[in-house]
């Protein structure tokens, strides 16, 4: 033995130590659903595309939006953003105004004339799509992207449904909407306008499946006393009597409408007709609702941006009797705990020029009556099944046609679905549903690393027309505003794990790739303490 | 950048050393620092650091302790730097040999860090310490403070806080753990000597202490910088949560980041809204004794009185601009 003296081993680097031995849990690297992504009724992909616009990857972010919701731009108007009632950064200094950037990057794809993938190969399958709405359209994209052949039949002169004929122009301008629909037709889809579907049996032999999206059109009526010299219409009547002519007739029916416009009704199209009457002309424009004001199904961004306007909403009313331009009012009362109504005997009368009814829509069962299979519900709704197809096999239906929220972004999501379900049906193939994926709630969120900072708040509307407010942002404000988010449920990188690990067991190689070396980690569970936005999970070492 | 993160992929300018895909892991794996140890974290942070700005030309003189004993187990060392490890009370003195040795030897560009626990620094080497302040010797002292004597189970040392449970102040009958009106501040001490410059740091933050290191590195004479390193064992805290305690020390006032320059301070981190200690003390086992049944309730107000008085004593409101 050649050693110094007292010296018996061969000196080493403690790395022969593995410290690894000693762990009883381990971390692992997740991916936690972002609640934006959770309550996205189009299922998009926030959190990701938030993530390129962040680098300044406008192109690439547009395509992530694109692989779950055709409309950008479209959504980046009317949606009702639940995303942001969830946003995580909301219960910290304010939610991502997520709305926002994605009208930027919708608006940037239609001035940059951003265009879609090409289509998978040829499948040689036949879809005929009824009504061209945001769910027909949704399904046409996403059934065209399969390589499957697609028609669609439209009632309507142009395309787009209730993009053109439910939401006023100062809050979705048409050269949004025809932008992204011709987008979408370019793709190679065969839309015929003006093409009313009388019998749903008759086109079944033509097609290899058929998909209902014909929405709910028919506004609801409600029984009440009125004498001749009365001046009513439906909301949906007058919007589309707007969009028909092109806004060339405005002043007429400014005149038809007069100076005191009372609307009765309390949801969005409530609303919308509220301010549509005020942008023909009208002075005095009230808006009467049964219950109380919070219990409003309208959005309450709506709602503010209709008071900000000078409309009155005027709660716990009902109109009785409309008699010439005299209007009688009951007064009710509204238990909140129960839910129910009931006149307290008190009347009002208000002086009206006319009133606009908003009190719901229907679905059209005409061209539905001949085919077996087909069950419309108590509520007037068709039913279909968990994959999306009616009673009849073939026949599949989604959007204001079905049962569900009624909203456009619901409708995109059910046209997403539907395709996906068509497609397999077509295919013969069962669908698995995706793996439940856990919610990465405000919790899991670490806010000692975020700094607070105001959120990007933009008037939408500054002067009452039918003109929408131009909104273009630089990109700085874009990326910057894209840069609040938490990132909730997924790693952005920010190297906590690497540099807060007592036991150098997390290696990062030149690329920013982080790797757990479960050679050393002793499991202390710093890395995912510290991670900020809840990606790292510690897991139970069960060997 | 837009977090307060080590790094960040948006934004690598001011992210820190140990954000870095290549930084030097001065200290490396295989050693045998209990679980979430808040000492082997912050060594390997000063030494990487310090190992990059002076590129590489460093030696570390190593006090008795955690540090020393869970690094160096014979025949292994997790250490990639010249390392020299002597006594318990004499780093300071040693590194000042090495530092004079160097000089001799030409080697000018080389910097020397000596670096200990609390224990060598505020009680068995604080005589050394003292002598090297004294003369102004050209060495970084680090002191990696875990406020008691952890390797050897938990005995109070001057640098434990007033009322903490150790192994040598158990709470009985009548004691409510260390003594009130007890204990050294080092950084003080340190001040006193009005050597070039003193700092705190805490491992809660790591690219500020990654900038304190990077300037005491640099400078001639006698450096002093305090790290506050949180121990789950002698604390009584799951290893996870090493770094939340020490942020909870920073944000009630209690371990105040600040730099002096020739004994005056210079600078201090400010805290946008103390938190109440409280807080960091019903998280830590060692002051379970406090929220007992037989507590005066008044107690906890003893030890908010010293994090108020720090606020004030470094200006912890924002007076100095620091960021």
């Amino acid at each position: 033995m050649n050693k110094p003296f007292a010296t018996v081993l061969d000196s080493a680097t403690s790395l022969q130590n593995k410290t690894g031995s000693w762990r009883n849990v381990k971390p692992e690297y997740v991916n936690r659903l972002p609640p934006c992504n959770a309550t996205c009724p189009a299922g998009e992909n926030i959190q990701q595309w938030l993530s390129l616009v962040q680098e300044e990857k406008f192109l690439e972010a547009w395509n992530v939006i694109m692989q779950n919701n055709p409309f950008p731009a479209t959504m980046g108007r009317a949606c009702y953003h639940t995303c942001e009632k969830t946003c995580n950064r909301g219960k910290f200094d304010g939610a991502v105004n997520i709305n926002l950037l994605e009208r930027s990057i919708g608006d940037l794809a239609i001035i940059n004339d951003w265009q879609i993938d090409a289509a998978a190969a040829p499948t040689g399958k036949k879809i005929l799509i009824i009504g061209a709405g945001p769910s027909g359209l949704s399904a046409a994209y996403f059934l065209r992207k399969y390589g499957h052949e697609v028609t669609i039949y439209e009632r309507h002169i142009k395309p787009g449904g209730m993009m053109r004929y439910g939401i006023p122009s100062y809050r979705l301008p048409r050269w949004v909407v025809d932008a992204e629909i011709r987008r979408i037709i370019n793709c190679g889809i065969k839309l015929s306008c003006n093409k009313h579907v009388a019998n749903i049996k008759d086109e079944m032999r033509n097609f290899d499946a058929i998909y209902i999206a014909t929405g709910a059109p028919i506004p609801a009526k409600i029984d009440i006393e009125t004498n001749r010299k009365t001046n009513i219409l439906d909301a949906i009547d007058l919007f589309k009597k707007i969009e028909d002519h092109h806004l060339a007739n405005t002043a007429a029916l400014g005149e038809m409408l007069g100076k005191i416009v009372l609307v009765y009704g309390g949801g969005n199209t409530a609303i919308d007709a509220a301010r549509t009457a005020l942008r023909l002309g009208a002075e005095n424009v009230k808006i009467i609702y049964r219950r109380t004001l919070e219990k409003m199904p309208a959005h309450d961004s709506e709602i503010q941006e209709a008071l900000q306007e000078g409309i009155e909403i005027l709660c716990l009313r009902c109109i009785s009797m409309i008699d010439g331009n005299k209007v009688l009012l009951d007064k009710m009362n509204y238990d909140a705990e129960n839910n129910t109504l009931s006149k307290n005997g008190e009347n009002e009368i208000i002086i009206a020029d006319s009133v606009i009814f908003a009190v719901g829509q229907y679905i059209d069962t005409g061209p539905l009556a001949n085919v077996d299979g087909l069950v419309v519900t108590e509520k007037g709704s068709l039913e279909v099944d968990k994959n999306m197809m009616t009673g009849t096999r073939g026949i599949f239906a989604g959007g204001d046609v079905i049962p569900g929220k009624k909203t456009i972004t619901d409708a995109i999501g059910h046209g997403k679905k539907s395709a996906q379900c068509i497609n397999a049906y077509l295919q013969g193939i069962e669908i698995t549903p995706n793996a439940k994926t856990e919610v990465a709630n405000f919790k899991k969120i670490n806010t000692s690393y975020f700094k607070t900072s105001d959120p990007l708040k933009i008037k939408k509307f500054d002067a009452i027309s039918f003109e929408e407010k131009n909104i273009s942002l630089p990109n700085e404000k874009i990326i910057s505003e894209s840069r609040r988010c938490f990132s909730c449920g997924n790693c952005f990188h920010c190297d906590n794990c690497y540099g807060f690990c007592p036991d150098n067991a997390i290696r990062k190689s030149p690329d920013g790739t982080l790797t757990i070396n479960y050679d050393y980690c002793k499991g202390c569970g710093i890395c995912s303490n510290e991670c900020p936005c809840g990606a790292i999970k510690m897991v139970a070492q069960l060997d | 950048m837009t977090t307060l993160t080590i790094g960040n992929r948006l934004d690598d300018k001011d992210a820190a050393e140990q954000s870095k895909y290549n930084r030097y892991n001065g200290i490396t794996s295989g050693h045998r620092a209990c679980q979430g140890c808040g000492e082997a974290l912050a060594a390997r942070c000063v030494v990487d650091v310090a190992h990059r700005v002076t590129g590489g030309n460093i030696a570390v003189v190593n006090a008795t302790g955690c540090l020393e004993v869970f690094s160096c187990v014979y025949p292994e060392n997790s250490w990639r730097i010249p390392w020299l490890h002597s006594l318990f009370g004499n780093a300071a003195a040693v590194a000042t040999g090495v530092a004079s040795a160097f000089v001799i030897s030409g080697k000018k560009d080389m910097r020397v860090i000596a670096q200990g626990g609390d224990g060598s620094t505020s009680d068995i080497g604080l005589g050394c310490l003292s002598g090297m302040f004294d003369r102004n010797d050209d060495v970084l002292y680090v002191c990696y403070d875990n406020q008691a004597y952890m390797n050897t189970g938990v005995q109070r040392s001057s640098a434990t806080p007033i009322l903490a449970r150790t192994a040598t102040t158990l709470p009985v009958r009548g004691y409510m753990g260390n003594a009130a009106g007890t204990g050294k501040n080092v950084p003080q001490i340190a001040m006193a000597h009005e050597i070039p410059y003193v700092a705190t740091a805490s491992i809660c933050n790591i690219r500020d202490l990654e900038e304190k290191i990077s300037k005491a590195i640099l400078l001639k004479g006698s450096r002093y910088v305090h790290v506050h390193v949180p121990c789950p064992l002698g604390w009584g805290y799951p290893p996870s949560e090493t770094v939340r305690i020490a942020r909870m020390a920073v944000e009630c006032g209690l371990f105040p980041l600040f730099e002096a320059e020739n004994g005056v301070v210079v600078g201090s981190t400010p805290i946008d809204n103390p938190k109440p200690v409280e807080e960091y003390l019903r998280a830590q086992r060692r002051f379970a004794h406090l929220f007992g049944k037989n507590a005066p309730p008044e107690i906890i107000e003893t030890i908010q009185q010293i994090a108020s008085r720090n606020l004030e004593k470094y200006r912890l409101s924002g007076e100095f601009s620091h960021e």
